[in-house]
């Protein structure tokens, strides 16, 4: 009997497509853009080895809208972009949001605004992930920083789109998807995968849009029978549209409470040498990287400080940032941007009386561990 | 075939009526026809699907009994390949308006044409933007007055089923509401075919186009219909002087030798490589194992 074992160094945008396929994706369609490609060229050749499908749209409004009807004919679907293409999205984003398609979008993120940095890492677009499209919607994001990481955090992805029926954004960068690392994969059958709530009553009595107890209806897919309509309008729990404030009111609470009701378990972050911290340092993806080092550097010197490494960006786990601050003399919030995320630590944590400082980087260059070891000295 | 029943049959249950259509508009009289080509040819609920834009044209999915996806403004055809990529066995119907196909969805309209993926497209030319009001549209013609164009259009207008033709639908055709059999023949045609199947409907809109260009009432559109459109092999007699203002009708193309997408990729494509190893760097141990052995004979140092 021959054992299979996972090993090999590998590209962080490889990890994400040979998780893709171990989650059950079975459907990619997307249009080529630097630093992503590797995903879409690798899965191209993957998919059909497992009977899934891959095309290359026209554009990336047609990909992320080929991608939601893919989800309703019932196949796990993802597309992989970055910062142009996400722009480009972010229209069909939102029809995924509303008419509850699960489906995974990653980013692998490059220098913006517009063309801006092809090659180049940047977290520039953490704030368009949540707020990309018109109206309001909530978002599952996350945001791994290292290529053993993309692996878990794709998987998760998929998971978390198929259980909440929701578009999941994967937030790598272009460090994270071309990085090459040693990586041990688990086989394909130690994962977990999680697979949408099908309806159980009958056509006759079948809601698409039902206002359950979990906030999650069951989803019927196309050609089975129900009949169903679904529309990007304002819809009643029959999935017809509707103008009536009431239904309304329940329609946005619940989409939002699907996410929120459940956020303790969508929240994943790690903290890092936080027991004695009296500093606590906030990052990542890449730039979590070197906060991480910088902790160490720092400690060698004196100073007491820890992090916390956010691995669910949306929903912000907000609770647990204001924990950790609550007591230290500084929070510290490193990013690749011009201040995104730093936004949501000091809403997260006002009247606490910790001062929040903030060291970003948008130049395309990583945060060094030295440049932040030099900056919380400062603090 | 009793009309009424088939209606009734095919009618969408507990749903809002009567119709958000105007009086008058040409839009029921396609539903109709679209209900026909059903009965005739046992697509049903449980084997088809449709697919809609933002438009009025649009608003169809919503009326019938159907699996239905009311989409975004010009992506119909884009969210249509998803359904009809990833579950090839089910048909999948869109109905879009002129505006949704030629103008914000014109990149997705050429190239599912160009692809021939089994998707029936109907297309229904009123010329406007309708449901915003009576904006002009690409295939508004020159010299026409709407909302946008008070001192009349001047840019040209497209030709829905010569575009179609020229990115490749491999069945491709033209009617109008006015001939309403000749309608019931085509999209029963186009429902059949394999490939991309276009359908260009002529159908007024009194509303918020006919009422702005000197037509008294929508019957007065419809008889325009009778008189300037003519049947493709009369048209293709007649002079290039006489053609001014005339709209030909018929079948443009039917070819039944190109290979439909969805076949293709699974002929050439999954067939192939189906259960072939992935490469998922994983690695035989027993077979690492030799291989170490061999490397180590050979004096590596392993
Ligand atoms: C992205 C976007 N832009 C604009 C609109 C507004 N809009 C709704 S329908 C429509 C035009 C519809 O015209 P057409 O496609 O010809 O359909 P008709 O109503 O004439 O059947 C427009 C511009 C929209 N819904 N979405
Ligand atoms: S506005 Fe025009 S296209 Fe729309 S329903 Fe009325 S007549 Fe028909
Ligand atoms: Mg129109």
């Amino acid at each position: 009997m021959s054992e299979f074992k996972r090993v090999g160094i590998i590209q962080g945008n490889e990890a994400c497509a040979v998780a893709a396929i171990d989650a059950g994706v079975r459907f990619f369609a997307g249009y080529p853009i630097t630093p992503s490609t590797e995903i879409a060229e690798m899965l191209a050749a993957e998919l059909p080895k497992v009977g899934g499908r891959f095309i290359q749209m026209e554009d990336e409004l047609g990909s992320m809208a080929a991608l939601v009807g893919a989800s309703f004919a019932g196949l796990k679907p993802m597309t992989a972009t970055s910062g142009p293409g996400f722009s480009l999205m972010q229209e069909n984003l939102g029809f995924a949001a509303m008419v509850e398609a699960p489906c995974v979008v990653v980013n692998v993120q490059r220098g913006g605004p517009s063309t801006g940095l092809p090659t180049k890492a940047s977290q520039g677009d953490v704030m368009q992930a949540k707020w990309g499209s018109h109206g309001n919607y909530p978002i599952i994001a996350l945001a791994p920083h290292t290529v053993r990481e993309v692996y878990d955090a794709t998987v998760m992805a998929v998971n978390f789109a198929e259980e909440y029926r929701t578009p999941v954004v994967l937030l790598l960068d272009e460090v994270i998807g071309h990085m090459r690392e040693r990586v041990v994969l688990p086989m394909p059958e130690e994962i977990k995968v999680v697979n949408r709530k099908k309806p159980s009553e009958p056509p006759e009595f079948y809601k698409p849009y039902k206002h359950t107890e979990d906030y999650i209806p069951p989803m019927a897919i196309f050609g089975e029978g129900y009949r169903f309509l679904t529309t990007g309008l304002f819809h009643d729990e029959m999935g017809f549209p509707t103008s009536d404030d009431n239904e309304i009111t329940k329609l946005v609470k619940r989409l939002h409470k699907k996410i929120y009701a459940h956020e303790e378990k969508i929240w994943r972050y790690e903290e890092f040498m936080t027991e004695d911290a009296e500093y606590l340092l906030i990052a990542y993806g890449s730039a979590a990287r070197a906060a991480k080092e910088a902790v160490l550097l720092t400690r060698k010197e004196g100073k007491k400080v820890g992090l916390l490494r956010i691995l669910t960006v949306w929903p912000f786990p907000a609770k647990i940032v204001r924990e950790l601050a609550n007591g230290k003399k500084a929070v510290l919030v490193c990013e690749l941007n011009y201040g995104e995320l730093v936004g949501e630590v000091e809403r997260a944590t006002k009247g606490l009386n910790v001062p929040v400082f903030f060291k970003g980087r948008w130049d395309g260059e990583l945060l060094h561990p030295f440049e932040i070891r030099d900056f919380i000295k400062g603090v | 075939m009793a009309f009424d029943r088939t209606a009734h049959k095919y009618l969408r249950k507990n749903f809002k009526m009567p119709t958000i259509w105007c009086s008058g508009c040409g839009i029921g009289i396609i539903l109709g026809s679209i209900f026909k080509a059903l009965e005739d040819l046992n697509m049903t609920g449980d084997n088809t699907v449709f697919v809609g834009g933002i438009g009025c044209s649009s608003r169809i999915p919503f009326y019938v009994d159907f699996d239905a996806l009311h989409t975004t403004h010009g992506r119909p055809i884009a969210f249509a390949t998803g359904v009809k990529f990833a579950k090839p066995d089910l048909n999948v119907v869109v109905v879009a308006g002129d505006g949704d196909t030629a103008a914000i969805g014109g990149n997705h309209f050429i190239h599912a044409c160009r692809r021939n993926i089994d998707i029936t497209l109907i297309v229904i030319n009123n010329k406007i933007y309708g449901m915003t009001g009576g904006q002009y549209s690409p295939t508004t013609k020159s010299g026409e007055k709407t909302t946008t164009s008070p001192y009349g259009h001047i840019e040209r207008s497209f030709d829905i089923s010569k575009l179609a033709a020229a990115a490749g639908a491999t069945y491709v055709a033209r009617s109008s509401v006015y001939h309403v059999t000749h309608l019931d023949k085509i999209i029963k045609e186009a429902f059949a075919h394999k490939g991309m199947s276009v359908v260009e409907i002529m159908s007024p809109c009194w509303t918020t186009h006919g009422r702005r260009n000197r037509f008294k009432t929508p019957v007065e559109m419809y008889k325009w219909l009778k008189d300037n459109m003519i049947p493709l092999n009369a048209w293709e007699k007649l002079p290039e002087d006489k053609r001014a203002g005339k709209i030909p009708y018929g079948v443009f193309v039917n070819k039944k030798d190109i290979p439909e997408y969805c076949e293709a990729y699974y002929e050439h494509i999954i067939k192939p490589n189906l259960n072939k190893k992935r490469r998922d760097f994983s690695e035989d141990i027993e077979a690492m194992k030799i291989k170490l052995e061999i490397k180590a004979k050979e004096g590596w140092h392993v």
